[in-house]
């Protein structure tokens, strides 16, 4: 690479073809999958230049996502916070309550394109499941959503919602049955049953094209962020805000930006009990890189190589592995990645829900709970967009639970 | 000349099919591995492939799944592996021993510092079930610099332009998964099997294994009529999972090393008949 190319070479022109962000990402999975990837990787590339396509997901977005979302400036928060001006993306508002619909739309898209009749997903907190589940009905295609034992339990209102919806949700017994053996159990299936099925994965991580295709869809947030903010302030923000599972709602958010050098930009992770603790979901804080998934990212792993149990309050957040996006953002210095715990989490879920009347998610309520922290620090000039991942009506059992009221 | 190449050569010569069993290091307790290792010689098998537990094995079915959860609670990690296979050597320096694992593991203690150790322990080839070659950049010169093969898969879905890649960085043989799908998988297909080793035998010299799916002696004999070495991996797992559950410790592994022997010897006869 000469030098010209090389200062015309943009953080945002990553991923490189085979899928790497710097040392992190790539294809680690077993042979069988090596091709399925190839293909899907070839639709991916052609149909995100098909201007017939991008007609069709934008149609979708405006009308069954109900696109775009507000940018909302929650002005007594941000008074009472006394520093930045804060405002909030608001993806709950989409279809199904979270940003997760934005990339389900668009990977059943390509699955319809590459004519595949049978659809797959893994689901933490459910709202992925729910969302993969919403877009097979419209489409009338058998769906498949693995779920760990223990997050059935947990969300057991988005298992109703996903039956409802006509899908079948298969409960993973194996290993710490929560996110990561259910995403293990849709990779097994999608090995065995490859020629019909399309695996839409929820998050911007596993295997190449995956990161890089679930943050372009993804990224419609950003785009509209940006514009956003040119309406309501005549300018970019100062900070983004958004917690960090896998990392899809971040990186939707960052992507638009990472290339503004002005913008800082803070991923929140799980810190669950206290990174001290052990029992946590921070990988980017306190994990090593390692290769899980189809990836090479930060990982929660024991010096052996062993994948560990991760806590947090919410199931969303609950995996060991980053996208890899997110471990290269950290290491070349243009992304903060910060923790809160659930207790802040919590306090920042009760925050908004009293100040603003909007209640997040436990996921988002991560991203709130940071904001806490950031803003005072800022001045009354500057701006924050923090992004308001998903709502949080599923939640409340968790909730409630915690402060011991019982139905 | 490589413990496999060795092999292959020898069984060549006396017309011979290669029998490797593949049974986790550490399942169901880490006394067993040993001793089952050289039952398994005993009774027929002509290299043996060792599983190294992985918390997060995705390209396993339930069988071998739950065989690295047995091994996991015991803590077996690589590095007890290469103690296991040292051990083996003490009293057996012919028989080959591949490991077959995940990437993770490797990774965390470095390429050159396992290659190295696995040499010192006497492993021969190492199969990584999720690092292709585009992947292996680093991997396979650390591997080959200590005399170490690297084994790959083909599957069915591997078209005969990645058959070329894979082969051009494989040695001691390659490994075709005969199905789609995971480990232990019931449906092998076995004149398709036949068909596409004829695929690789056109790109490649080099021996070639089939696994997954090979549950009987009847399956092992009509697979060994093409191929040049026969896997059987979960068909055994499933015996130390039986006896895991329904016996002591010590006469579980008794009866356990008992049973896959006389599946390994069934197996033996009717690939030699």
């Amino acid at each position: 690479m000469t030098i010209e190319q090389q200062a015309d070479k943009k953080l945002s022109d990553m991923p490189d073809e085979k899928g790497h962000f710097g040392q992190y990402g790539g294809m680690f999975v077993p042979e069988t999958l090596m091709e399925p990837l190839s293909e899907l990787n070839q639709a991916y590339m052609k149909y995100f230049q098909d201007p017939e396509f991008l007609a069709e997901l934008d149609n979708d977005l405006a009308n069954y996502v109900g696109r775009p979302s507000p940018l909302y400036f929650a002005e007594r928060w941000s008074r009472e916070l006394g520093g930045a001006k804060i405002y909030l993306k608001r993806e709950d508002l989409n279809h199904t309550g979270a940003h997760k619909i934005n990339n389900t739309v668009g990977q059943m898209l390509l699955a319809k394109r590459m004519g595949k009749t049978r659809i797959i997903a893994e689901t933490g907190a459910g709202q992925h499941g729910v969302a993969t589940a919403t877009v097979a009905a419209r489409l009338g295609l058998e769906c498949v959503v693995y779920m760990g034992a223990e997050d059935i339990q947990r969300q057991a209102l988005n298992v109703y919602r996903m039956k409802l919806l006509g899908a079948r949700v298969v409960s993973v017994d194996s290993g710490s049955r929560t996110l990561k053996d259910a995403l293990n159990e849709a990779m097994r299936d999608w090995v065995t049953n490859i020629d019909n099925t399309f695996y839409i994965i929820g998050t911007a991580a596993g295997p190449h094209p995956y990161p890089a295709m679930v943050r372009d869809f993804q990224a419609v947030i950003g785009r509209e962020a940006r514009e956003q903010s040119m309406q309501h302030e005549g300018r970019l923000p100062d900070a983004l805000v958004a917690c960090i599972g896998g990392g899809s709602n971040a990186i939707g958010l960052f992507y638009p930006f990472v290339d503004d050098q002005d913008v800082s930009m803070y991923g929140v992770e799980a810190a669950g009990h206290g990174l001290e603790t052990g029992e946590h979901a921070a990988p980017l804080c306190a994990g090593k890189p390692g290769v899980l998934h189809g990836n090479r990212t930060y990982l929660m792993e024991d010096r052996h190589g062993q994948i560990i149990p991760t806590h947090s309050v919410s199931a969303g957040l609950d995996y060991p592995g980053v996208g890899p996006e997110h471990s290269w953002l950290k290491d070349i210095g243009r992304a903060n990645y910060v923790s809160v715990t659930d207790e802040e989490a919590l306090r920042g879920f009760h925050d908004l829900t009293k100040i603003e009347g909007i209640m997040p998610a436990l996921e988002s309520s991560h991203a709130m709970a940071y904001v806490k922290k950031l803003a005072p620090t800022m001045d009354k000039e500057q701006i924050i967009i923090v992004n308001l991942s998903g709502r949080g009506d599923k939640d409340i059992h968790t909730v409630a639970t915690i402060d011991g009221i019982e139905f | 000349m490589s413990r496999i190449k060795g092999c292959f050569a020898q069984l060549k010569k006396n017309n011979k099919k290669a029998l490797i069993p593949y049974v986790a290091a550490g399942d169901p307790n880490p006394e067993i591995t040993m001793d089952l290792m050289h039952a398994m010689v005993e009774s027929g098998a002509d290299i043996i492939e060792l599983g190294v537990p992985f918390s997060d094995p995705m390209a396993d079915g339930p069988v071998i799944q739950k065989a690295s959860e047995r091994a996991l609670i015991y803590g077996t990690s690589l590095t007890d592996v290469l103690a296991i296979v040292k051990s083996f050597r003490a009293t057996n320096n012919i028989t080959p021993v591949v490991l077959m694992g995940y990437l993770n593991p490797i990774e965390v203690m470095g390429y050159e510092t396992f290659a190295k150790a696995a040499n010192d322990a006497g492993v021969d080839g190492v199969l990584t079930v999720d690092i292709p070659p585009e992947e292996a950049g680093t991997y396979i010169p650390a591997l080959r610099e200590f005399e170490l093969d690297p084994i790959f898969l083909l599957s069915p879905t591997t078209t005969k332009e990645r058959m070329q890649l894979i082969c051009q960085y494989a040695s001691g043989f390659v490994y075709y998964v005969s199905v789609k799908g995971v480990t232990g998988t019931s449906a092998l297909d076995t004149d398709e099997v036949a068909k596409r080793l004829a695929i690789i035998k056109e790109v490649t010299d080099l021996p070639v294994g089939v696994g997954f799916g090979i549950k009987s002696a009847e399956t092992a004999a009509a697979v060994g009529k093409a191929a040049e070495a026969v896997v059987v991996g979960s068909a055994l797992v499933n015996l130390v999972e039986k006896n895991a559950h329904s016996l002591s410790q010590d006469e579980g592994n008794k009866k356990t090393i008992k049973d896959i022997s006389q599946v390994l010897s069934s197996m033996r006869s009717a690939l030699d008949a």
